[in-house]
């Protein structure tokens, strides 16, 4: 059975129908060695690996739960209905002229996102310590799979969001067709933290406590609750350097309608954003190497 | 045509302590003399990373590898052997990328399929499908790759009906099948192979063992680390014995065994007295103890003579009897047998005493032995352990003058009894009414 099927002709690993002429892969191993060794392409040869991790991460998250996927409504609508008692009505916070929920929703869409896919990205890796130990492939895949699972659940609340308005009478206007950015701009905000995070986490466990608490204060340095209206001029400056502040308003800008973001601190956002992801693939690749031996 | 695997000067260093986080002052110590070009720290760590001269004396430096070279020829199966500790795993990690050496380079002809470890990143809930699917994408297939091979990997792991529940329902076995399964159908030009084969039942061992052969019937270049010796003999021609990180024999397999048991048998005999022996296992409750052991004659023994050795026990603190249990191992580690004594009397407390026995040799087949000696208290049945060896009392059977025949290891480890003929009452058959006339 198993000898007559053995293939004589290796088949090429990087392409799925490549015709078999016998080119030998060569591997060579050295110590790791240089500034810009970021190789990015191999992670797009191991793509097959990165959807079924996802899709992994998806698939088993809900079995053997009678609710299953309804979690992924429940937890969304609920805290926008505890939001909106408890900073809309008993606070009365002012919310741009929308309904306190609309306007809460349409911040915690991107913020849901960054905060969860930053607690699993950052413990990506220690996470996947068996893997790690045991198999090669592209570390990067770890943390790109704990972003894609995220975007269900971002796909959800928008759905969420869409039924919200719908209820409230409100239409999206052009600005809708900016949405994939953005989306893409939050995805890579998260893997700009995560991937310090990340690589910090394998050599300092600490990262792990820090976490949590770190994005419970940072919930309340992002516009999130409040409207960023409501923060005095003189610190705007500075409070436009935290990237979630450029996300925010972008969300509630594309999606409401609401007064565009301030160009001068998007692009202060975005620059911020850059610098961090840049320096963050860098690091991580840099600290790959040594994963293993230390996880 | 080039060599499938070319490892040059090959060594990983390690810095104890190392492995855990090391603490923040640390952190910034080491940030500090980045910054300013010079401590301690930052040559150390840079050494490390660069191949540089590394301080050796310091006693947190650790090679798990040092200087390592040889070469695989296309086509060639080899083991790697040695002790816990010799550095094949750092070797098999090293090759698999998993962790990157300090210096040297390898370079490999061919796609690499490394499988320290079956089943890795199995999901319990997912079903057996779908793990197959993710097992081979992280082994490094593609989704189309693993599409193609699905029904034989099926197959081969029998587990066709159960391929759609979750593999948390499955068996132990059942899961350890599907996942020899996935990494049997790998493509690749390269097998490296660690201790894999110690899970699963013996049948399906079996099944894998003939896979393997069959993987390296078609050219390909299998490197296998084993603690099996009788596996390694029967899969690889060729092994490469390490030892606290270097090659010590790089050679034909049944030569290369020898220079691992021998190597055993060195470190053993550096020990002046056996009371300072590791003990195998913990838990021993020491009220008596092992205080020598010796066989009576070092020489070889001719096949079907006695042998006889010496213990001396001293008694800490044990009243009442004892019993003595062995267990005979062949040089490369499979059990042959065991034998147990009856009861015997402890010496008085703090007293040390020497008794003989005799091994039940006679059987044995020509090779070199070893046992592991144990000391139990005779009340418990023998389930108290009072102190315990192993790999000790080694000793050689010759074949004796009438036998010059050799006795080739699948033979097994005995010579049983010559066979006699019995008579059989078979009346219509000439050649056995003889007998029967014979024995009446």
């Amino acid at each position: 059975m198993s000898t007559a099927e053995l293939s004589p002709l290796p088949i090429n690993p990087n392409v799925a129908h490549a015709p078999s002429t016998p080119s030998p892969v060569i591997t060579v191993i050295e110590p790791p060695r240089g500034w810009l060794r970021l190789n990015l392409g191999e992670v797009w040869r191991y793509r097959d690996l990165l959807f079924l991790l996802i899709w992994r991460d998806l698939s088993a998250r809900y079995r053997q739960s009678v609710v299953g996927f309804g979690w992924a409504f429940i937890k969304p609508i609920v805290s926008v209905l505890t939001f909106d008692v408890v900073f809309g009505r008993m606070a009365k916070l002012e919310s741009d002229g929308f309904p306190y929920p609309l306007f809460a929703l349409a911040a915690l869409i991107p913020w849901t996102y960054f905060s969860s896919t930053l607690s699993s990205v950052s413990s990506s890796v220690v996470g996947a310590s068996g893997m790690l130990t045991k198999v090669y492939f592209p570390r990067l895949i770890l943390p790109l799979a704990s972003l894609g699972a995220g975007l269900a659940d971002l796909a959800i609340q928008l759905a969420i969001l869409a039924g919200m308005m719908a209820w409230f009478g409100y239409a999206p206007g052009w600005t809708l067709l900016l949405l994939p950015l953005l989306v893409l701009y939050t995805v890579a905000v998260s893997l700009a933290f995560g991937l310090w995070l990340t690589a910090l986490n394998v050599r300092y466990r600490d990262v792990g406590h820090a976490v949590p608490f770190v994005l419970q204060t940072w919930m309340w340095l992002s516009p999130i609750v409040y409207s960023s209206s409501m923060v005095p001029d003189n610190w705007r400056p500075l409070y436009a350097l935290n990237p979630l502040v450029g996300v925010i308003e972008g969300f509630r800008w594309c999606l409401l309608g609401a007064i565009p973001p301030n160009a001068v601190s998007f692009v202060s956002s975005l620059v911020m954003m850059l610098v961090i992801l840049v320096g963050g693939l860098i690091f991580f690749r840099r600290q790959e190497a040594t994963f293993a031996d230390i996880i | 045509m080039p060599p499938a695997i070319r490892v040059e000067n090959l060594s990983k260093h390690y810095r104890l302590g190392e492995t855990h986080a090391r603490s923040v002052r640390d952190l910034v110590n080491t940030a500090a003399s980045r910054l300013f070009g010079r401590g301690s720290h930052s040559e150390q760590k840079n050494g490390a990373a660069t191949g540089g001269t590394l301080p050796e004396k310091n006693a947190s430096d650790f090679w798990a590898l040092k200087d390592v070279s040889f070469e695989v020829q296309p086509g060639e199966v080899v083991g790697i052997i040695g002790r816990n500790g010799a550095g094949k795993s750092t070797l098999l990690k090293i090759l698999s990328q998993i962790v990157a050496p300090t210096t040297g380079r390898i370079e490999l002809h061919g796609r690499v399929a490394s499988l320290l470890e079956v089943g890795t990143g199995f999901h319990p809930e997912l079903t057996g499908r779908e793990n197959v699917y993710l097992n081979g994408t992280i082994l490094g297939m593609t989704k189309a790759q693993v599409r193609r091979r699905f029904d034989e990997i099926v197959a081969f792991a029998d587990v066709d009906t159960f391929i759609d529940t979750p593999v948390k329902r499955y068996s132990s076995g059942m899961t350890v099948r599907l996942a020899f399964a996935v990494a049997a159908y790998l493509e690749s030009e390269i097998l490296v192979i660690d201790e894999v084969l110690a899970v699963g039942d013996v049948e399906f061992q079996r099944k894998c063992l003939g896979r393997m052969q069959s993987v390296s019937a078609s050219g390909r270049t299998v490197l296998f680390v084993s603690h099996n010796m009788p596996s390694v003999r029967a899969l690889t021609s060729r092994s490469i014995v390490l030892s606290h990180g270097k090659t010590l024999y790089n050679g034909l397999t049944p030569e290369a065994i020898d220079r691992y048991v021998d190597e055993n048998a060195i470190t053993r005999s550096q020990f002046t007295s056996v009371a300072d022996l590791d003990r195998p296992f913990e838990g021993l409750s020491g009220e008596l103890r092992f205080e020598s052991l010796e066989m009576e004659s070092t020489s070889p023994q001719t096949e079907g003579a006695t042998v006889v050795f010496r213990m001396g026990v001293r008694n800490h603190r044990m009243v009442g009897d004892f019993v003595v249990g062995l267990t005979i191992f062949r040089h490369d580690e499979s059990p042959v047998g065991s034998v147990f004594s009856g009861a015997v009397s402890a010496p008085m407390v703090n007293e040390c005493v020497e008794y003989g026995f005799r091994l039940p040799t006679q059987q044995l087949a020509p090779g070199r032995y070893r046992c592991a000696i144990s000391l139990a208290d005779a009340r418990s049945q023998g389930r108290r352990l009072l102190d315990s060896l192993s790999e000790v009392l080694p000793f050689e059977i010759e074949p004796g003058p009438l036998q010059s025949l050799d006795w080739p290891a699948i033979w097994g480890p005995l010579r049983f009894p010559e066979m006699q003929p019995i008579p059989v009452a078979t009346d219509n058959d000439p050649r056995q009414s003889h007998l029967l006339t014979a024995t009446k």
